[in-house]
Order: C-alpha cells, then structure tokens, then sequence
C-alpha cells in the first residue's frame, strides 16, 4: 500500500528540519543510551552473578578460625538457619614465581578429601584440580597464571608454612569468592603477586599441622535461615578456638566491591537520563509549538476537507514519535556498543567466567519508552492547540503576539538601552517559560561538564592524600603471621632497605551504641613517618596513648565524634574487650580504618607489641638484591609495592578519566547545541519579517545579527552561574553516592572547572548561533516580505 | 425550478473579542439552488466570509439556523459538520492553502484519500488543465496554477458544493480568468453547486445568481438572464 500523502509530508518536512530534528534526536539518545547501558550492564552484571553464585555455591556466611576441631562441624551443621557448612584449611604462603624478583603472596585453600567442595566450588577452566594424595601439585587462578605466563605443567616455588616446597600446575580455576581479588594490603587487584592456590586437604593439613582440624569454615544458610542470626551463634561455637568473627556476604570482600559497582550503575540510571529526557521533551515543545503556528493553514485545511481532530493530533505526534525514534535507534547503537565496551572493561577488573553484554529486551524497551513518554509530553500542548484550532479561525493570519510594556522595559528606558537591545529584551519577556527552560537546560550542560572536570581533581587529590602524605612506603613487606620486634631487626638488615617501621592489623568489632562495625585496627609506632594518617587539612594526625583515631566514614557510620568512648571487641588471642576514646578523626579515601598507637595497644592487650606488616623505603636501584633476600627471609609472606600501585592506579584512571572526559564533554555539547541551534532557528522563523524589516529599513547585518544571537548568548550568559550552582549540586551529590564502604571522593572545586565548563557552553551556544546568523546574511528581503505568515 | 440546496432563516453572528462586539451577520435569509453558480458581492467586511464559513461547516451561527437540504447546519456537533465537509463540500481559497511540502497531485490525493468515491487526482488536475504539473511542488508553480491545484483539489471528491472565498483576489486579470473559467467548467461538466465570493463586481456577470452582500445583510439578489463567458471578464 502506498504511503499516506500526510506521512509523505511528514517525512519531507522531517528531511528539510534535519538539523534541528537531529539536534533533539540527539539529547533524547544521550538518555537512551545511558538507560540502555547502565540497565543492560546491571542486568547481565546481576543475572551473570546470580548464576555464577548459585552454580558455584557461593557461601552465605563465612568465619577463619585459629585451629578448631572437625567435630565442630556437627554442632554447626545443626545451628538453626544452616543448610550447608563446610570446613577448609586456608593459609597464606609466599610465592618464589619464576622471572619476578620479588617474592608474590598467595592464599591457599584447601579442596576435600572426598567429592568436589560442596561450597565455593572452583570453576575449573584449564587442566584438573590436584590429585588427592598429591603433596606438590596445586590448582591457581586464571589471573595469577596469565599475569605470569603459567600453562598446566609449569612450577613454582612455595613456602608453605616455612617449609620450601616446588609445586606443579595442574590447572586454572576461577571462584566466586575471588571475583574482584585483592591481596592483603593491597589497594588495586595484582595478579602477578597474589593469586590464590588450591591445595588437596590432607597436603595442607600436615603443611599447618592441621590434621583433624580447621582454620575456615563457610556457610549456606536455608530458606529461612538469615545470616544476622547465624553469624553470632557461629561466633560463640568457634570463639574458644580462636575464632576471627563470622561475617555475611556483605562483608565478603570481592562481593561488596561487586555490589558496590552494581549501585553504581544503579545510580547511573536514575540520575542522568531522566535530565536528558526533560530537556527533550522540551525541545520538542519548543520546535512543535512553532510548526504548528507556521502551520495553522494546513491545521485549518485540513480541517476544512473534513479530517478528523484524531488525524490532525495524529499528523503531529508522529512527527514528535518519528523524532523520538531516530533518538532511540541511535542512542540504542551507541548504548549497546559502550555496554559491549563496559562489559570488556568489567573482565579486566573482575574474574568471571563469562561476562557478555547481554542485549536484554527490557532495556531496549525501557529507553524507547521513556524516549517515546519525553517526545509524546513535549508534543502535548502543541498537539492540544492544533486539535483546538477552529477550522475556520485557523484560515486567517495569526495575530501579531501582544506585548506589554513591562518592568523590563521602563528599567531599558530608563537604562537607555538601543532599540535592537529592547528587542532582544522583550524577546526573553515575550516568552518568559522558554527562556526558562532554555536557561535551566543550558545550566545542566554547564553543570555535566563541571562533574566532568571535578573527577579528575578530586582523583588528584585521592592520589596526593593517599599516596604522598599517608602510604608514603616503598614497599610493604606482609608477615605470615603477628611477630614480635624482631622481624623488624632482620627486615632493616636486608640489603637496600633505607627505614622499616612496622605495623600491626588487629581485627577487631568496633561498637558505639547499637552501632558496630567489623574492621582492622591498624597499630602504628607513634614515630612512624612512612605510613601515618592526616587529618582534614592535611595534616599527620598519631593516636596519643591509648587513645584511637577513626577515618571520617567509620566515624559517620558509628556516630562517633572526637572525645567519644569507643568499644573495641578484639577477634584474636583471648578476645578481649576494650573501652577506648577517640582522639582525632582522619580523611582517609580507602576503606574504613581505625588506628591505634602499637605499644599502647600492647599494654592494653597485656603481650608484647606485635607486628603483621613491615613498612619500608627502600633504595630501588638495588630492589634485586632486596627481593631476593625477601625470599630467603622466613616468615615473609609477601610484597606490596607501592611505587607500582600509585603507577596503576594513576594509569587505570588517567585512562578511564580520558574516556569520561570525552564522553562528558559530547553530551554537553549536544545539549547546548540542542537548545540554542532550536532556539536560533525557531527565532529567525519567527522574526524574518521582522528582522527583514529592519534590514530594508537600513539596519546592518551586524546589528540585525545581534538581535538574533543577542538573546540566545543572553540566555547562554544567565545560564552559567545557574550551572556552577547546579553543578557544585551534582559534584557534592556525586560524592555521596560514590561514598562506600569500601572508598570515597574528596569534594574538590577548582576556580578551573567553573571556567572550563562555561567555556565549552559558552562556545558550543555561539558556534550554534554563528551557523543560524549565515541565514540572516542570506535572507532574502523581497521574499520574506511577501511571504504570509 | 431545481431544489434548494443551502437555505437560512435569520442567521447571525457575533464575534465577541473581549468587551467589543462585532455584527458580522445580522439576520441573513437565503435560499440557493442546486446546481446553479452563485457569486456573493459585497465589500470587505461585510459578512460574505462568515456566512459562506458557515455553510460550509467550518464555523457556527451564534442564532438562527441553516440548512444544507433537509440537514440543519446548526444542531450539527462538530464531529457531524466534520463528516459533513468531508462528504459533501469543497473548498477553494484566496491564499490557495496549498502544502507547500506536498506536489499538486499530492495536495490533491489528500482529499482523495478520505473520499467516498473520489477521481483520480491526475483526472481532477486535467480538468483544471494541470495535467502536465503533476509532480511539481507550489513553490513550483505560478498563483493561478496553484489556484487551479487548489480547485483540483476541491472538486476530486465530486463534491455536492463548492464554495470559493475570492479564488481570484491574489490573482492578476489574466491567470484570474483562468482560474474562473476552471469554476464554470466544473459547474457545467459536473453540475457542481458553485458558490464564489468577490469583491469584484465584473465576476457577477459569469452568475446564475447574485447575492449581493452589505453589512452583514442580504441588501438584493439577482437572477442573470444571459451569462457572461469568462472570457470577456476583465478586472
Ligand atoms: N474571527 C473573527 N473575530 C472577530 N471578528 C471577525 C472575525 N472574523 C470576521 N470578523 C469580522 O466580521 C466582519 C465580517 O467579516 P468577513 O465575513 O470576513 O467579511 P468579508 O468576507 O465580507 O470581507 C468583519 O467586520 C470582520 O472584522
Ligand atoms: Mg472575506
């Protein structure tokens, strides 16, 4: 069937509006897009999690112990809520790897004597788990084995609870406990010096002279079973074997930093779009509104030939349906392909066995929704005065717009403002709820591109706080278990090592009130200088005497102020209870850390101070001679090099920023070019005539331009410190919904990201403006003077 | 004598734009005839507009009534006096009302597409001597041609009348000729009930009938004998 003439019409009144259909199509696809991505990312992210713990039998409560015996098991089994309890032995080993000079750490976990792991099942992805009665044969992470070029065959060096030991790859796994995998103390994931190994029972249990017992236990709670219940009751069973405190899935660390992605992009999908499609439906009102003015003889004709209003409204939603198609289709390519591109990036961070950005119909169906709901609002009230237009009445002229001598206008009287001034004034008057919107509009262009410009800022200051005034150490050199001093002694003796200071993690509960929070204590010598904590203004802030300073976040979560009591439950030896006051808080951007001075805490603890990390500055030209002497050192379980996290860390997000940046500044753009192409372009339909007038009258172009381009840059100029407010809103809004458990953003506001943001507006707004003013150069007096309006 | 075809008894209208009222009918009494060409005469501002507005369905008395056979125009709901523009008449006016997005056959085709039993739209603009500007779009074309598409598309619905406010008043003297000679065609051929308003006294002459119009009121109506060839109209 051919097409209906009307849709003909349609299509050609679309293909000679093009650039301002695209100018909207283009706004409305940022939200599509945005939808698409954040909800199909979050979906596949989620159901691909969902999947992987179900299959894997991801635990719901787990507990690490001393050394408890396997006839706990029964007992635990039988706690009401549990469904599943498996016991493991789990160790921390350090690594000789083959071509790295440092030494590595792992964690070693063992696998049953009997049948497959009934919780936290390995995925096995290359080779075969270790034999049973193997002594020297071991199954890694995927990661560990890539990073490090291993193939099933390869060895490797380890020293398992002080005993050296050659072992062979028998294959690859990945876990679903290890999804996002950090080794002790690390910042960033490094695969190249931890990885987590798999390890027959029997071989672990005479490595940790551990037989008939466990140091691990992990849970699978029934239908009605909740972990708040269980993890108490686990706590007291294991508490006389040196149990290190149960904790829930929400505590689990590789789960919380997935969870923390998935708000994220939760976040992402809430907050954006609906911004994009406001501003659309706007530009659709606002384009609208001017056709079917111009169109007021082809409302009334048709009309007049007897076409229903259905068909009238019909005519016009579908021009506003067809421009929030071409938004659709295009924010749906440009949304799957950044999610294909975001699910690329979330297998560099995270180990899943699959995760493919899988177009879900939902997402698509949502975005075209919201796309068709913004387009279809915006067209309302046109559509409405079409439909109301009598027939008869839409066959004379319009009237011309009444205005009124305002406010405005006696302030430029009286200002003495020039005539084409007073036009470009009572313009904005004239239509004061499109001025508005435009102004609203281009403030959120200003404002995106300010969130654009403080992340990099705020990451800086990450950086600077972070890693130049606190985790000042070259290295840290990880204990395999708490030592007393001398350890220390050796490590300073070690060739190229300029300081050493040490450390001490106590895991502790913390409790204020009915709050608590489970952590670790980091206990530091009062003189430390490499590893110490600052306060607000930058300062270094030591806990005095027994006193404790908590991170800013803890101190939130525990509604704690300075002077305050704290009570600290500690997890290990005789489990003591401390009541302890807080002394400072400090800014801290990395988790959620406490700190205590090392030898107060020893007295408070009635044992010798002890250490569970040693820090170092160390001479880097001579780190081969340090490492290797690492490896020989006994109770040294591995190295955290700081000099390199603060290289990825800087490289992981000087790339990410760039791709932000890019993307920030593409949105922005469209939204200004959106707003004030349209609105160039409906003002010069508006005032050719007039505009042709003055022209004729003898007006130059400068100044018949400055009439057109004066009240856009007007609007443009009055939308900048709307911006910078709304924008300082988003950045402070960003901050609190990026605030985790896990890590935070410092509220950065330079002078420069106002400047910038208003720059890029300020230029988008006038390069869409210059390209309207070459119409007024071509205007054509004689012509536009004859056409009716 | 034919039948009535349009007849009113008292209609009025006022148009009321905030305190001030304007009389733009008061009290017309009219009867046409079915297949006759009548021209309204009268000056600017004197009604023939809003009556013939009125007849035609586009706008509503404020008294009286009217009637277009044995229905009343003025009980009709909107949706009925929509049906009723679409079945029964055509409109033809002065600014042509083209869309210019859309070629003459196009413009045509609009009517053809919600009609009953229309003609093909090429038969329509033949009749009106376009047969070789089909695919041409009205910026395209002069104000006479568009005036003959707009005619075009008036009659390819075999409407029942056709009501023509100033078909020539945008037009010179010779492609004005054109376009009244496209009308009296239509009448003859078709048999179409022509109504054409003017502010031009000479068009009377191509009449059957003239009504002639003065302040809102029927002032006299003529019956010609003999009527005049377009032709020999000049203005
Ligand atoms: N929509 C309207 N609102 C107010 N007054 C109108 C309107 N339409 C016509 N009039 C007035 O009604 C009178 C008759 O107008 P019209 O029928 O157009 O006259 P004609 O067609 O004979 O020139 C005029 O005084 C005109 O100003
Ligand atoms: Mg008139």
């Amino acid at each position: 069937m051919a097409m209906h003439v009307l849709d003909r019409k349609l299509l050609r009144d679309l293909k000679r509006m093009w650039a301002q259909v695209l100018a909207i199509a283009l706004v409305l696809a940022c939200g599509v897009m945005i939808l698409v991505l954040a909800i199909g990312v979050q979906r596949s992210l989620q159901d691909t999690l969902d999947a992987y713990y179900e299959r894997n039998r991801f635990a719901e409560v787990f507990s690490g112990a001393k050394r408890a015996p396997e006839s706990l098991l029964g007992e635990i089994r039988a706690l009401p809520g549990v469904r599943v309890a498996e016991t493991r032995i789990v160790g921390q080993v350090v690594l000789d790897v083959p071509g790295l000079s440092e030494p590595a750490a792992g964690r070693v976990i063992s696998l049953p004597e009997i049948d497959v792991p009934a919780l936290n099942l390995p995925l096995v992805v290359t080779g075969r788990p270790p034999a049973q009665d193997s002594v020297d044969e071991v199954m890694v992470t995927r990661a560990f084995a890539d990073a490090n070029g291993f193939v099933a065959g390869d060895r490797f060096s380890a020293n398992l609870n002080g005993r050296k030991r050659e072992l062979t790859i028998t294959g690859t796994a990945l876990s679903p406990e290890y999804i996002y995998v950090l080794g002790p103390g690390a910042m960033l994931p490094d695969n190249r010096r931890f990885g987590v190994l798999w390890m027959p029972r029997r071989a672990l249990a005479a490595a940790f002279d551990l037989q008939g017992a466990f140091n691990d236990v992990s849970l699978a709670l029934t239908r009605e079973g909740r972990a708040e219940e269980v993890i108490p009751a686990l706590d007291r069973i294991l508490a006389p074997y040196g149990g290190a405190g149960a904790y829930g899935r929400a505590e689990q660390a590789s789960h919380i930093f997935i969870e923390g992605e998935l708000t994220q992009l939760r976040a992402l999908a809430q907050i954006l779009p609906p911004i994009f499609f406001v501003i659309s439906a706007f530009l659709v009102n606002m384009v609208l509104a001017r056709i079917v003015t111009l169109e007021r003889g082809v409302i009334g004709l048709l009309k007049a030939l007897g076409y229903s209003d259905l068909a009238v409204a019909g005519h016009f939603l579908k021009f506003a349906s067809l421009v929030a198609a071409i938004g659709i289709v295009i924010g749906w390519a440009v949304g799957s392909w950044l999610a294909q591109g975001m699910a690329r990036l979330y297998t560099e961070f995270f180990e899943f066995p699959y995760l493919v950005f899988d177009p879900r119909g939902d997402s698509y169906a949502i975005s075209a929704a919201a796309g068709l709901v913004a387009a279809g609002l915006g067209a309302v009230q046109g559509v409405r005065r079409a439909v109301r237009m009598p027939p008869a009445v839409a066959m004379v002229p319009p009237a011309p717009p009444t205005f009124k001598r305002g406010l405005s206008d006696r302030l430029a009287t009286w200002a003495r403002f020039s005539q084409p001034s007073m036009m470009v004034l009572r313009g904005i008057t004239r239509w004061p709820g499109r001025a508005t919107f435009s102004v609203l509009a281009i403030s959120a262009a200003v404002a995106m591109l300010m969130s654009a410009s403080f992340f990099p800022d705020s990451l800086d200051e990450i950086i600077d706080t972070s890693f130049f005034r606190q985790n000042r150490q070259d290295a840290m050199l990880i204990l395999t278990r708490d030592q007393t001093e001398n350890v220390v002694e050796d490590v300073r003796h070690l060739p190229g090592v300029i300081a050493a200071e040490p450390m001490q993690y106590l895991p502790v509960v913390l409790r204020h009130g009915h709050l608590s929070r489970r952590i670790a204590i980091e206990a530091r010598d009062p003189d430390a200088t490499l590893s110490r904590v600052t306060d607000a203004s930058g300062q270094p802030v030591a806990p005095a005497g027994g006193g404790i300073i908590l991170s800013d976040r803890l101190a939130e979560r525990l509604a704690v102020k300075p002077g305050d009591k704290v009570q600290v439950e500690v997890l290990t030896g005789r489990r003591d209870t401390l009541t302890v006051p807080v002394t400072d808080i400090a800014t801290v951007y990395f988790g959620l850390g406490a700190y205590m001075d090392r030898g107060a805490l020893a007295r408070l603890l009635r044992s010798p101070p002890q250490a569970s990390v040693v820090n170092i500055a160390m001479d880097r030209q001579r780190a081969d001679a340090l490492y290797a002497a690492a490896k020989e050192t006994p109770g040294l379980a591995g190295t955290v090099l700081l000099f390199q996290t603060r290289a990825s860390f800087r490289e992981t997000i000087s790339r990410n920023v760039l791709n932000t940046t890019v993307v920030y500044i593409l949105i922005a753009v469209l939204i200004t070019v959106g707003v004030t192409y349209n609105g160039a372009r409906i003002q010069l339909s508006e005032r050719a005539r007039e505009l042709a007038s003055l022209r004729i009258l003898g007006f130059s172009r400068a100044e018949v331009s400055y009439i057109l381009m004066g009240e856009l840059m007007l609007l443009s100029i009055l939308a900048q410190p709307v911006g910078w407010l709304l924008g300082w809103a988003f950045a402070y809004a960003q901050v609190k919904s990026f605030s985790s458990d896990l890590y935070s953003l410092p509220f950065v506001m330079n002078p420069a990201t106002y400047a910038k943001a208003s720059l890029v507006v300020l230029a988008a707004s006038a390069a869409s403006a210059l390209i309207v003013r070459r119409r007024i150069d071509s205007l054509d007096l004689v012509a536009v003077m004859k056409t009716r309006e | 004598m034919s039948e009535l075809i349009f007849r009113s008894e008292g209609l009025t209208k006022v148009y009321r734009t905030g305190d001030v009222s304007v009389y733009a009918l008061r009290g017309v009494d009219l009867r046409l005839h079915a297949g006759e060409l009548t021209v309204l005469l009268g000056p600017s501002g004197s009604g023939k507009s809003t009556l013939l507005n009125i007849l035609g369905g586009l706008d509503r008395a404020s008294e009286g009534q009217a009637w277009f056979r044995d229905a009343e125009l003025t009980a009709m709901t909107d949706r009925e006096l929509t049906v009723y523009r679409r079945d029964h008449v055509g409109f033809v006016f002065q600014f042509y009302n083209l869309v210019a997005s859309l070629t003459a056959r196009e413009n045509v085709e609009l009517v053809t597409e919600i009609a009953k039993d229309p003609m093909p739209a090429a038969e329509a603009l033949a009749m009106v001597g376009l047969d070789k500007r089909l695919d041409h779009f009205p910026a395209q074309l002069s104000g006479g041609e568009q005036q003959r598409v707009a005619i075009a598309r008036a009659i390819a619905k075999r409407p029942e009348v056709l009501l023509c406010d100033e078909p020539t008043g945008a037009l010179d003297s010779k492609t004005g000729v054109q376009v009244l000679e496209a009308l009296e065609r239509i009448n003859t051929e078709l048999g179409t009930t022509t109504i054409v308003i003017t502010h031009n006294a000479g068009i009377q002459a191509m009449a059957h009938r003239v009504v002639f119009f003065a302040d809102g009121r029927i002032s006299e109506v003529r019956e010609n004998d003999s009527r005049a060839q377009p032709s020999d109209i000049t203005w």
